[in-house]
């Protein structure tokens, strides 16, 4: 029959020599490959990444956990626009703005504010577009954290509490800060 | 034998059963670890310092496990089989010669737990026995798999067994007894390392190591087990502590078997230069002979362990490396190359010994 591809390969079946029929010389290849890789295991590092003491490094532009920003002088930056819970595709955001009183200039750095400002870690996708469309730079996604495992739905509601950032400064994340040109081009060379 | 020395024999024989049990405990973390690192993996490193909790913990788990009988499953029988299984593999380590001896004043202890001048047949049979652990166990548990695993195993341990024994009659018809430790003792002339059997007897030694490594249904000839088509053979049905003896009971069956291999061709407690190091220790040290002497048994108690280890790590090194055979491949290797090599060798054995060329 004439063979329909052009990829069709003729097999030989040659019979076996002797060493290949003892078995034992092929055997002995065998014991000395997996050998090789009980020393190499033993010697070199191993790829495994032991992951509650080691864990792997984010990358620069990984979007994690949300953070509420404040602005130089310890300030919340939120202004409760609902800019980003409009942006948000997962309606994971949901806020009840409120008017900022007399003597709480400290607190808030525009007059009107986030009395509330919840996001549901469960419905958030991480996509980012509520950091896109703050126009006071105030919603951030951390490159370095992430919404931790819970036991309950509830605890996945993360109010202010848990989204606004510290007041002091050596807890704040890294993100939302404005890169210097030599960071940015370190950046761009590692997304390159 | 006196009232001291036979507590002194009792403690050696509970020592042979504590031992037996340990390094069947630790062999399955050693398993574990050895598989990894042939793997490029880590292996098990969470319980305690390297993992080395880690058979506690296995412990804690198959005793808290379910125990599960299967539906129309004979249970006496479904509790009787695994129970044989552990009670043949633990005995079989009775007769094997640990050490030489030891001599505090007029008390004299033989590290061995008790000596029959028939100890390798006492081997043969209890190993066979082993067998009927599997067999029991499978057709207990009313289930086909387990049933096919049974089958499997008894054929063959049966097939295996001849060849092993074959092999083995051509190291007897150069010691001419069937004592381990005569056969041991034997071995020590001069303390030379070439005057051990593997020297004598390569070929049986191959036959041998082969018919083990099916005797105690490791990998490549783990038929009766094969999860790939029988989901564990014959303990498929088997939870909790049950799979455990099971699973213990090979690992005994692994010592026992690389312990055998020790004594019969690599010297068993004999190591190189053992009389030259005691004299030198008696000449130039100073100890008394019988101190002197003591000294050699344990250096020589731990080349046994040393050399059992070896064979050990050997059979998990296999395992890891070697697919399984198939039914008919282990069935054509067992009755048509194994058995005329093993009655070849025999003939070979007796005529370097009938024309003076070994002894």
């Amino acid at each position: 029959m004439e063979s329909l591809s052009k990829r069709a390969k003729v097999l030989t079946k040659k019979p076996m020599t002797l060493a290949e029929r003892a078995y034992l010389p092929a055997i002995f290849q065998g014991l000395s490959i997996t050998m090789q890789h009980f020393f190499r295991a033993a010697t070199k590092k191993q790829v495994t990444i032991r992951y509650p003491e080691e864990t792997r490094p984010f990358s620069p532009v990984f979007r994690g956990l949300h953070v509420l920003k404040r602005d130089e002088a310890g300030r919340e930056r939120c202004t409760a626009c609902g800019l980003c819970a409009v942006a948000c595709p997962a309606e994971a955001i949901t806020m009840v703005a409120g008017e900022r009183k007399k003597g709480e200039e400290n607190l808030y750095r525009e007059e009107k504010y986030a009395v509330s400002y919840e996001i549901n870690m469960l419905r958030c996708i991480f996509c980012g577009l509520c950091e896109e469309a703050c126009p006071k730079a105030a919603v951030y996604l951390q490159a370095d954290k992430m919404a931790p495992p819970r036991f309950e739905r509830d605890e996945f509601i993360y109010g202010k509490d848990r989204l606004v950032e510290p007041v002091t400064p050596d807890n704040r994340s890294k993100r939302g800060i404005q890169l210097t040109p030599e960071q940015a081009d370190k950046l761009r060379s590692q997304l390159a | 034998m006196t009232l001291p020395a036979l507590g002194w024999q009792g403690l050696v024989v509970l020592a042979t059963f504590g031992i037996s049990l340990l390094i069947a405990t630790y062999c399955t973390y050693a398993e574990r670890v050895i598989a990894a690192f042939l793997q490029d993996r880590v292996g098990p490193d969470r319980a305690g310092p390297f993992g080395l909790l880690q058979p506690l913990a296995d412990a804690v788990k198959l005793f808290t496990k379910e125990e599960f009988f299967p539906a129309g499953a004979n249970r006496a029988l479904f509790v009787f089989g695994p129970c044989l299984a552990m009670v043949t593999a633990l005995m079989s380590s009775a007769v094997i010669p640990f050490g030489n001896f030891l001599q505090f004043g007029d008390t004299i202890i033989h590290l061995q737990g008790i000596e029959i001048n028939v100890g390798m047949l006492y081997v043969f049979g209890i190993v066979s026995l082993g067998v009927y652990g599997i067999m029991i166990g499978g057709w207990a548990s009313n289930n086909k798999f387990s049933l096919l695993g049974a089958i499997r195993a008894a054929s063959q341990n049966i097939s295996y067994e001849l060849a092993m024994g074959l092999a083995l009659i051509a190291v007897l018809m150069m010691s001419g007894t069937l004592s381990l430790r005569e056969i041991t003792l034997q071995q020590s002339v001069a303390g030379e390392w070439h005057f051990w059997n593997i020297a004598k007897q390569p070929l049986g030694f191959l036959i041998f190591i082969v018919c083990a490594f099916a005797e105690t249904n490791r990998t490549p000839f783990d038929l009766p087990e094969c999860e790939t088509e029988l989901i564990g053979g014959y303990h498929t049905e088997y939870s909790s502590m049950k799979m455990g003896l099971y699973l213990f009971a090979e690992y005994i069956n692994v010592f026992v078997a690389s312990a055998v291999m020790s004594v019969l061709y690599f010297g068993g407690f004999n190591f190189p230069f053992q009389y030259e190091l005691r004299d030198w220790l008696v000449s130039s040290r100073g100890l008394e002979l019988v101190t002197a002497q003591n000294i050699i048994t344990i250096l020589g108690l731990v080349g046994l362990f040393a050399k059992i280890f070896g064979f050990i790590f050997f059979f998990m090194w296999v395992r890891w490396t070697l697919p399984r055979f198939r039914y008919d491949q282990l069935m054509r290797l067992g009755w048509t190359i194994l058995i005329p090599l093993a009655i070849f060798n025999i003939m070979l054995t007796g005529g370097l010994i009938t024309f003076g060329i070994i002894k």
